[in-house]
């Protein structure tokens, strides 16, 4: 509160003045020395009036008093995190904060007995200005997003209105338990009720977010329980001030109520606004540092934070304003901040809010020792029997009204999850603390909050846990195996939607990634158009692996899931069952997810100038699905009556080149007569790192693209294993003679005959070439004939591959 | 379903396809609207090419194969009926179904059906087993250049480990639905058809 800070710079002061005790007025001439000064003004050292000998020790902690104390504070907080996390064991079953709240109890216990006051930090400019936006900023910023908007509607639905009704439920609640006399407590008025009741119906459900994750509850139950938290935030600091204010009037008019609608929604609305315009200002400046990648993250934090200041200032909601500036700047910004500034700024902000939340915790258990508690056993009692029975009530309706609107309704269990993981934590604090002092009861009310604030974090953190697993809630595995699923769920369900010409929030989302395209990317983003988007993400990946492997390796390279130790272990094996590591499963996860054709892109219209590296995009699908059905219409393994359809269903007559019906690349099909997998679409197959013995696989080759990183080192390689080609020559014949020929064209390519490859670098995708004699008799290394002389049949030519922006070696 | 003259679905069509698939009455006119939207031969019934109008499904890399889905077994054609029919395996699971008296077959979008209709579309020389080969080829259709062959075949391993318990190195529809077993698949495989 104001009053407390205010009181602690006085106490400064009055101690510089002297008046706790004498400071000597400054030596004439000579050295200045300040004596020590003792806090508590005990007796204070005198240098003698006139000496002026040289002191070879002094010590000055008023001057550093207060941010020593902020860092050994810091400290002392973070040691606690470091021990917990020794036995990890605790952590998994009781909740971080829980464990801080028991250190700051512990500690505040000792402050207590040597008599010693608690640092003011709980005043309420400290904690809403320094310690609430890192928090939130985290949250923020590392808010997934894509689920996040998929479940808006309820997000908003949750934390507005459930945080309105358990308000105005609890407040109304206790207020009626306060007429009773037996209580003692007729001087609390609905309007302060109402206060407090907001107070504790801001749920923070840090404890309960990392028991999810661990458990892996269900997305929708995750990202609600995220969301509300960081939404309800907002209202219910709309609520305090508003209540706060009312509280102060006598008597309470309709129009005041109306006032305070329309008050919300300008709170709301503005906030969103404030965080929308400064995160594209944040994304703009950002366009233009790249020569100074040093203070990139810097911008990042500081509009943010400007963002919060400012919405502060018109009174409007600073947290909307900061989670919306985040979440605006983040998708702009990292594509044009580089790669370090990027993984600075998110360890940054992990840290920060890291930081903030474990002070926060931590005070909270040394400030429950040591103010003046009030202690009435009624209304706390009542208090928490309410916030309990009305958050679930809550739960309960809200998800009866909203589940008709939602693709995936909730269950009883998601509901109980919900309900249950209502935790209250360092807002509510926030909130009891700074309550103005005209409130007369003050303390009970502080008392209420600190013991709902405990319980809830004790009793159902600790609880929640086996409260999950034991009426397993729906789960989503995140098993890479599902990913899997998962990602080809999603192609399928898109298809569905498609085909039945739906658009659920699919529609919203492509127009607003049409807009985001046309307009906003060419403005905030550098260099939107240099490269194709697909190059620039590859790059940005393989630099991303490259540093995964540093950093999570430590000494054994072959440990990490690079392609040179995936190939060596091939090698030596001859039919891997190889243990997945975290770390490759890990990268797997990252590699598809990232690497998974985004099919709602429709950009092809939008991308004006610069579309074919787009329109690749969707031409590479199409390639491959002509190529992998083509391939699944083997005689053999389909029936062969299906044969003729094929060539009806793509409208290509059999042996044809495609004309211009398709895009030149599209000839690419034709070529995929292939067997295998990997020479689909690939022409530039190359045995660089040898081929793995299993006969069902071919010649494991790496994209061209891969070149453009990896070409220098692997040169090298490349001459390792040219003959390693042949062996896998019988496999690939054997596949080859079960192909039919008679859909296959005369002019087929043969990415067979991939000892081309051994031409080197950056010509290898030239190698396709027309010998038809090569797919029956296994080749070892064959000079690409047509190499060079790309063969004019136009049939056979794979633009794709003759594609020169795509070769870095070719710019 | 009869010549373009008489478009409109006959209430007791609308009954049967209401029983069988489950679909409510105005999502099955509202489904039956999109299906003559596609079908610009008027001739009621979709052909393959129908579907290949869809442009998103053009550059879906499994439109293919979810095209193929909906024509029975070496058909070239396939009807309202066959249509919602497919469809049908989409619908949310609802939960007052599940408590439902099981009738002698499952309803279309029980889980086990979701999952084969899935299975299926990986399955495509219908051996009902997911050998590698497939798995690759699906895999590569989904993911774009970015990965080479390597690290595919790893993950194409990987995944066949994960759910391969009899050993023969490819998946089999049990070993499918043993392995997604925790995953929820009626709300990843399910739409929320308008009304």
């Amino acid at each position: 509160m104001d009053d407390r800070s205010v009181f602690k710079k006085a106490n400064f002061f009055s101690l510089l003045d002297g008046s706790a005790g004498e400071i000597p007025p400054k030596p004439a001439g000579g050295v200045t020395i300040v004596p020590p000064v003792q806090p508590d003004g005990g007796p204070q050292a005198y240098p003698e009036a006139g000496k002026s000998n040289l002191p070879v020790f002094t010590m000055d902690y008023l001057r550093i008093q207060i941010p020593f104390e902020i860092t050994l504070w810091v400290l002392l907080a973070s040691f606690a995190k470091i021990g917990f996390n020794v036995y990890h064991k605790i952590t998994v079953w009781v909740p971080e904060t829980c464990l801080l709240i028991s250190i700051g109890l512990i500690v505040g216990g000792i402050m207590h007995s040597v008599h010693e006051e608690p640092p003011a930090v709980l005043s309420s400019n400290v904690f809403f200005l320094y310690m609430l936006p890192p928090i939130v900023l985290d949250s923020g910023y590392f808010l997934p997003t894509r689920p996040f908007f998929e479940n808006v509607g309820t997000v908003l639905w949750f934390a507005v209105v459930g945080t309105l009704w358990n308000s105005i439920g609890i407040g109304m609640s206790l207020f009626a338990i306060c007429q009773i006399e037996a209580f003692g407590l007729q001087d609390l008025n609905l309007q302060e009720n109402l206060l407090f009741a907001t107070i504790i119906s801001a749920v923070d459900p840090v404890a309960v977010l990392s028991v999810f994750e661990d458990v892996s509850v269900n997305e929708q139950l995750y990202i609600v329980v995220f969301g509300e938290c960081l939404f309800n935030d907002a209202v219910t600091v709309v609520l305090y001030n508003m209540f706060s204010f009312v509280a102060d009037m006598p008597v309470v008019e309709p129009v005041d109520v109306f006032l305070g609608v329309a008050r919300f929604f300008v709170v709301g609305l503005g906030g969103m606004g404030f965080g929308i315009l400064f995160g594209f200002v944040a994304a703009f400046t950002t366009r233009f540092t790249s020569k100074v990648r040093e203070i990139e993250p810097l911008f990042i934090f500081m509009y943010s934070y400007l963002a919060y200041l400012v919405a502060e200032l018109f009174a409007i909601s600073s947290i909307m304003a900061i989670v919306t500036c985040a979440l605006t700047m983040k998708y702009y910004v990292e594509e044009n901040v580089s790669q370090r500034s990027c993984t600075t700024i998110r360890h940054v902000v992990k840290m920060l809010g890291s930081m903030s939340e474990t002070l926060i915790f931590f005070f909270l258990g040394v400030v429950t020792i040591t103010t003046d508690h009030e202690w009435n056993w009624a209304y706390i009692l009542f208090t928490l029997l309410f916030a309990f029975v009305w958050r679930g009530l809550g739960v309960l309706v809200l998800t009866q009204i909203i589940n008709p609107f939602r693709t995936i309704p909730f269950n009883m269990k998601d509901q109980f999850g919900l309900a249950y993981g209502g935790l209250r934590g360092a807002i509510s604090f926030a909130l009891a603390f700074t309550l103005p002092d005209t409130i007369g009861r003050k303390p009970l009310f502080v008392t209420a909050t600190i013991v709902i604030i405990l319980f809830t974090v004790f009793v159902q953190g600790i609880s929640i846990r086996p409260l999950i697993e034991f009426i397993n809630v729906r789960r989503t595995n995140r098993n890479l195996d599902t990913i899997n699923v998962e990602i080809h769920c999603r192609h399928t369900i898109a298809g569905i939607e498609d085909l039945c010409g739906q658009w659920s929030h699919f529609y919203w989302k492509d127009k607003f990634m049409k807009f985001n395209n046309r307009i906003l990317r060419r403005i905030l983003i550098r260099d939107s158009r240099a490269e194709s988007s697909i190059v620039a993400l590859y790059k940005k990946l393989e630099l991303q692996n490259a540093m995964e492997i540093l950093d999570t390796v430590s000494g054994d390279i072959s440990a990490a899931p690079s392609i040179v130790s995936l190939n060596e272990e091939k090698k030596t094996s001859a039919k891997p069952k190889r243990k997945f590591l975290a770390a490759d499963l890990r990268n797997m996860h990252n590699i598809l997810s990232k690497n998974m054709y985004k099919i709602r892109q429709r950009t092809v219209a939008f991308t004006g100038k610069h579309s074919l590296p787009n329109d690749t995009h969707s031409r590479e699908i199409l390639i491959r699905r002509h190529a992998s059905i083509r391939r699944s219409l083997r005689p053999g393994s389909f029936q062969t009556s299906v044969v003729p359809k094929s060539h009806k269903y793509f409208s290509l007559p059999a042996g044809k080149s495609l004309d211009s019906n398709f895009l030149p690349p599209e000839q690419l099909s034709h070529l995929d007569a292939q067997e295998t997998m990997s020479e689909v679409a690939f022409p530039s197959r190359r045995s660089r790192f040898g081929k793995p013995t299993r006969s069902s696989s071919k010649a494991m080759m790496p994209l061209r693209r891969l070149d453009t990183l990896k070409e220098a080192p692997s040169v090298d390689a490349l001459d390792k294993d040219r003959p390693e080609d042949g062996r896998t020559r019988p496999g690939m014949s054997r596949i080859n003679s079960s192909y039919s020929d008679s859909r296959v064209p005369a002019s087929r390519r043969h990415f067979s005959s991939s000892s081309e490859n051994d031409n080197g670098s950056a010509d290898n995708f030239r190698n396709v070439h027309h010998e038809t004699e090569e797919e029956e008799q296994p080749q070892l290394s064959s000079p690409p004939p047509g190499w060079a002389a790309e063969p004019s049949d136009s049939s056979t030519q794979n633009p794709l591959l003759r594609r020169p922006q795509w070769n870095p070696k070719k710019m | 379903m009869g010549s373009r003259a008489s478009t409109l679905l006959r209430e007791e069509e609308i009954e049967e396809i209401k029983k069988e698939t489950g679909f409510s009455h105005s999502q099955i006119t509202r489904l039956y609207s999109r299906f003559t939207s596609l079908d610009k031969g008027e001739n009621g019934t979709l052909s393959r090419e129908d579907f290949q109008r869809i442009p998103e499904l053009a550059i879906n890399p499994l439109g293919d194969r979810i095209i193929n889905a909906f024509f029975p077994e070496g058909e070239d054609q396939v009807n309202f009926r066959g249509f919602m029919r497919t469809l049908a395996h989409f619908r949310p699971i609802e939960d007052n179904e599940k408590n439902k008296n099981a009738t002698t077959s499952e309803p279309l979008n029980s889980r086990t059906n979701k999952l084969l209709f899935a299975f299926r579309l990986y399955d495509l020389d219908r051996d009902d087993k997911i050998s590698r080969d497939e798995l690759l080829q699906v895999l590569r259709m989904m993911v774009g250049v970015n990965i080479s062959d390597e690290q595919l075949g790893s993950i194409a391993d990987r995944t066949i480990q994960e759910a391969d318990t009899n050993g023969d190195n490819s998946i089999s529809f049990n070993e499918f639905i043993k392995v997604l077993e925790k995953v929820d698949v009626e709300q990843k495989m399910s739409i929320r058809f308008l009304h």
